[in-house]
């Protein structure tokens, strides 16, 4: 039944983007975390979607988002020099992440769009089904 | 109006499986709107429904004969062109996907129409009203 498949579609989507959403609002909350080494400074996550393929000879028309990883950036952290800081160490020097927050913020924009489409379309699909159920009443 | 009432809803029976696939199909599009290398996809209706209503399914009349899964219009779906190519591959559009999937949605809800008018004229001829 074609429009109950939107339902798993729309909703695999939906979430998908809210791991973006999630990775977002936790990237934006360790941005400012100062660490004393270079490999324990935060560096931002990034989900990777991908298309779950199915076995041959079933339906091929409905395919789910899938997040099959959430990868680190490779950007350089940004290191300052402040010996004051009680983190700082021996050289006097603080790690702080590699978020940007421009980045983010248009993630966070793009994400939150996705996710209202794959609404609309799961309400319209409801639409039709109830319709659908009408038939000849 | 056709003799049997096997045939009273004609096209349309086929016309709503097809647009309720083609929706599937446009809902996969939208949902991976985001996804490196995903290819949008769409049905060639008109190829889709010719299919449907020639009904050249071949038999199987043996058990270990392999179905042929092609009733619902599975060689009819393409890939789009895409108008604006992306460096990671993706070919979906959102506002054209939306503004299709619109669209699909308008021409179903037609053929509930269709349907409905037929029904309910089958329903006056019983009653005699």
């Amino acid at each position: 039944m074609g429009l109950f498949n939107i339902f798993n579609v729309a909703g695999s989507g939906m979430s998908a983007q809210t791991v973006r959403l999630n990775t977002v609002a936790s990237n934006m909350a360790n941005a400012e975390v100062v660490s004393g080494t270079e490999q324990g400074a935060y560096r931002a996550r990034q989900p990777v979607f991908a298309a779950v393929m199915q076995a041959m000879g079933g339906n091929h028309s409905n395919v789910p988002v899938e997040v099959t990883d959430v990868v680190e950036s490779q950007a350089p952290v940004n290191k300052q020099h402040n010996p004051a800081h009680p983190e700082a160490d021996s050289d006097g020097y603080i790690y702080t992440s590699n978020v940007n927050m421009v980045e983010e913020m248009a993630n966070m924009i793009s994400a939150s769009r996705s996710y209202q489409s794959n609404v609309e379309v799961a309400n319209t699909s409801k639409q039709l089904l109830i319709e659908t159920l009408r038939l000849g009443q | 109006m056709p003799s049997s009432i096997d045939q009273m809803f004609g096209v349309h029976a086929q016309a709503l499986q097809l647009r309720a696939r083609r929706g599937e199909l446009i809902a996969s599009n939208l949902a991976h709107a985001d996804t490196p290398n995903y290819k949008a996809r769409d049905l060639d209706f008109r190829h889709a429904l010719d299919n449907a209503q020639s009904d050249t399914a071949m038999q199987a009349t043996h058990a270990s004969h392999i179905t042929h899964a092609n009733a619902s219009g599975h060689t009819s779906t393409l890939y789009r062109v895409p108008s604006q190519s992306s460096l990671d591959g993706n070919t979906v559009d959102s506002q054209l996907e939306k503004a299709k999937f619109s669209e699909n949605a308008v021409r179903y809800q037609t053929t509930l129409r269709f349907l409905n008018g037929k029904i309910s004229g089958l329903m006056k001829a019983i009653k005699g009203e």
